[in-house]
């Protein structure tokens, strides 16, 4: 039973991974786009906050462009933590969906130090609570946020949940599978509170498991306790499912910004982004219209200076 | 507030004679004294031949006027048309300019509706679940599901995960009609916390029309881009038309001035091409008047061009049509190419500022990438470093600024009109909310040139009801119609909505709210022109 969520658990990690790095790389290589930047634009130096560009210049094109990457940083991190756009936009939504974000956040720190204290006890560091001070900062953490995590996102998944199921507005959009991904969540958070609440109250007998990952050592394999097991078996199969849904937008989310909301480079002669429509240019049209007839060996660039007279 | 039929996503595809109806009781209430919903003027029904003979099964209006398909087998080829255009929609070949935006609003809507409510004609209709941001893009998105990403072999297992769609001649015809009820002006996409962009949506959904098959509001293509691309101007005016009228033009301004303008024409090697659209030309002559008036007064080096396309700064192909985008794109470059200019300077057109500027950044390459910038950078330039000088008590009255969504929250250009106005307009004040926050006037994306059928109640209405309310809140205290009051709307599409909504409400008579452009009230002030450019007489 250890080495299978030990198995479970190596496993869960590579698909998140690659999953993660899949969707990346397939987002990253997708060709150029025509610019599509929605203002403001955060890494605008001394405009951002009102939303202007460096159109506002006279002559722009002549002058260096002053970006700032602690304006982006100004706008992502309340944006990513708080949420402060459905804060701002969606109140509502926000008093349930914050919570559940928050939790998540909790809950991925909560990982962070079961994995340094599974570290720090495959060293032979006591952590509890009258160990040293790293011992016992690490053990009083992990209980805290622990604890506050799994009851945040519960909590949240539980009240989106109930407005998914009872608000017309949203049942209306809201699909079996969204359903299925709450009452995973809900059913994942509540065994593992279950757990830690009945069994495993001080995340020890988690963070045993953790040694077990971090270490790898099948001869010092102990099976957790029936619920703990099933905490560490719902949660493995939650952090693989996650990265292959739209709940990706958890790492996507930059590209949404970076690549397109915020996405004002210019282009110049002889440039980086020329070169790359360029490219693009040459890519075959197959519309089939009659002021375009792409017939598939025409490129943009013999659709966009001709057809003038099939109009 | 709340229409009380309810409607379902996966509703679209059934037929029935109507997907949603209209009714003034629903709508939003506006300002006093408009606040009743017989301030509202009554919708005109749609005479019986045009829904015996287009497509109208949306709601209670017309805009892309798709004539019915006289048997199930042409519905059936039409149904075929759209599912192949919506296949090359998601292939980088046809569409490598917006595949990777569209493609991330696909992927990650959580359907959170945090869109909704910023959304002015979802707010405007009361809330009428078709006018919802997120419905047109949850209709295309199981489409594009089920039968791109699935190729319609998903089965059931599919339709249980992204949720169920029927593909019928339905649910094609409602969906041409639906992406012709968004302004596109991106308010809902700022607001989303993923970053999705249902304008975009509606963008690409009027594109599988258009370049797959051949259809588009007649407004934007036949009378819009294909016009534009064969004389030269969407308003039918060719070469010689347009310099008779700026020669008339020019005389106008000049007795009204006292100043001597000509308007130079095809001078090589002039440091600027001015591009204006050339409806102010036709519709609000005094425009490009004006910009004569200041560009000669500061002594400039510019010139208008008689090239194809060089003369209207307009590219409606920005709306439905990248083709027909590029093409025009690159016909206002080759004008400013075979002048040799420094730099295209865009008149007061929103649109023509984010094709040109924006959006064929990434199509211009090489001798065709000339610089351009907006006329709001050149007028705070001579305006705050007195290249002109000016006298702001001519500009001794009520002065509120709608903001271009093109050119605000489209392309950050915010604050040099705001300052030139702090400098000319004594009584200057905001609308609410305003910048890059602000509302679309309601004639965004070809609505303002679209009054087919009954297409004009249905902007007046909805569309641009949100506007409206904007407008009564900047002049509240000084409604009083023995005070004259400007909206500065620097923008010939904003303009013309403006115009058809003031009109519909009788606004000008009952309330003495005038609108024109940044460039005549500038010149209403400057202190080497008579007094009284600006004639407050409605136009």
């Amino acid at each position: 039973m250890g080495l299978l969520l030990l198995i479970l658990a190596y496993a869960a990690v590579a698909v998140f991974v690659a999953a993660v790095v899949w969707r990346s790389v397939k987002i990253a290589r997708l060709p150029i786009h025509l610019r599509w930047e929605l203002y403001p634009v955060a890494h605008e130096k001394g405009r951002a906050s009102y939303g202007g560009s460096y159109l506002e210049e006279s002559d722009w094109w002549t002058k260096p462009r002053e970006s700032t990457m602690l304006g982006e940083l100004k706008f992502m991190v309340p944006e990513i933590l708080l949420l402060a756009g459905v804060r701002e936009h969606n109140l509502q939504q926000w008093l349930r969906s914050f919570p559940f974000h928050f939790g998540l956040y909790l809950l991925g720190g909560l990982v962070g130090l079961l994995v340094l204290g599974g570290i720090a006890g495959a060293a032979g560091m006591q952590i509890s609570a009258d160990a040293g001070v790293l011992g016992r900062t690490v053990y009083h953490l992990t209980y805290l946020v622990g604890y506050v995590g799994l009851g945040l996102g519960l909590l949240g998944s539980v009240a989106l949940l109930v407005r998914r199921t009872f608000n017309a507005d949203y049942r209306e959009y809201t699909k079996h599978t969204d359903f299925f991904n709450l009452a995973f969540f809900i059913v994942t958070l509540a065994v593992a509170l279950l757990a830690h609440a009945t069994v495993d109250p001080t995340f020890s007998g988690l963070r045993s498991f953790f040694t077990q990952l971090v270490t790898f050592n099948p001869s010092t394999l102990e099976t957790p306790s029936a619920l703990v097991a099933l905490e560490i078996a719902l949660g493995c199969l939650l952090v693989a499912y996650i990265p292959l849904t739209h709940m990706s937008h958890f790492f996507t989310k930059y590209f949404m910004w970076h690549d397109i909301r915020w996405s004002d480079e210019p282009s110049f002669k002889g440039g980086r982004i020329e070169r790359k429509v360029s490219e693009a240019l040459q890519y075959p049209v197959s519309w089939s219209a009659p002021h375009i007839r792409g017939d598939g060996k025409k490129n943009w660039v013999d659709v966009a200076t001709s057809g003038v007279e099939e109009n | 507030m709340r229409t009380t039929k309810r409607v379902r996503v996966e509703d679209i595809s059934k037929p029935s004679a109507k997907l949603t109806e209209l009714r003034r009781e629903d709508f939003k209430p506006l300002p006093e004294p408009f606040q009743t919903p017989e301030a509202t003027p009554e919708f005109t029904p749609l005479s019986e031949k045009a829904a015996e003979t287009y497509e109208s099964s949306l709601d209670d209006t017309i805009a892309v006027s798709i004539p019915k398909p006289k048997t199930k087998e042409e519905e059936d080829r039409l149904v075929a048309q759209f599912l192949s255009g919506l296949q090359k929609l998601f292939t980088k070949e046809n569409n490598w300019t917006f595949l990777q935006p569209l493609l991330m609003s696909m992927d990650h809507c959580a359907t959170c509706h945090t869109c909704s409510d910023a959304c002015h004609i979802y707010e405007a209709s009361g809330h009428n679940p078709v006018y919802r941001p997120a419905y047109r893009s949850e209709v295309f998105r199981r489409l594009y599901k089920k039968h791109v990403k699935h190729n319609g072999n998903g089965g059931m297992l599919q339709a249980w995960r992204d949720g169920e769609i029927e593909l019928n001649w339905t649910t094609v015809a409602r969906l041409a009609e639906l992406a012709y009820r968004c302004n596109l002006c991106r308010r809902c996409a700022q607001t989303c916390p993923i970053g999705v962009d249902n304008a975009l949506i509606a963008h690409e959904i009027r594109k599988v029309f258009s370049q797959e098959m051949g259809i588009a509001p007649k407004e934007l293509h036949e009378s819009g881009s294909v016009l534009q691309l064969k004389v030269g101007s969407s308003t039918g005016m060719n070469d010689v038309v347009v310099k008779d009228n700026i020669e008339f033009i020019d005389e106008d301004v000049s007795e009204k001035t006292g100043l001597s303008i000509t308007t130079p024409w095809d001078k090589y090697g002039a440091d600027i091409l001015l591009i204006h659209n050339a409806g102010e030309i036709m519709s609000w002559p005094f425009n490009p008047g004006a910009f004569a008036v200041i560009f000669e007064s500061a002594g400039l080096s510019w010139t208008m061009s008689s090239e194809i396309a060089g003369f209207d700064s307009i590219n409606y192909g920005v709306w439905y049509d990248d083709a027909q985008f590029a093409r025009v794109a690159i016909k206002h470059a080759e004008a400013a190419k075979k002048l040799g200019v420094k730099k295209i300077v865009l008149g007061e057109c929103g649109h023509a500022h984010k094709a040109l500027t924006v959006i064929a950044d990434r199509v211009l390459t090489g001798e065709l990438n000339i610089p351009r910038e907006s006329c709001m950078v050149t007028f705070e330039d001579l305006v705050l470093n007195e290249k002109i000088k000016v006298d702001p008590s001519r500009n001794d009255f009520p002065v509120t600024l709608h903001d271009p969504c093109n050119l605000v929250r489209l392309m950050g250009v915010v604050a040099p009109q705001r300052r030139v106005l702090k400098k000319i307009a004594p009584r200057f004040r905001e609308m609410t909310p305003h910048g890059v926050d602000n509302y679309c006037c309601g004639g965004g994306s070809g609505f303002a040139i679209m009054s087919g059928h009954n297409f004009g109640d249905w902007r007046a209405q909805i569309a641009g009801r949100k506007k409206l309310e904007q407008v009564l809140n900047a002049f509240k205290e000084e409604l009083d119609p023995s005070i004259n009051k400007y909206i500065c709307a620097p923008c010939s599409n904003c303009k013309g909505q403006l115009r058809d909504l003031l009109a519909y409400y009788d606004v000008w008579e009952k309330h003495r709210i005038m609108y024109d452009g940044l460039a005549e009230l500038i010149v209403n002030c400057m202190v080497d022109v008579e007094p009284g450019f600006i004639e407050w007489e409605w136009h």
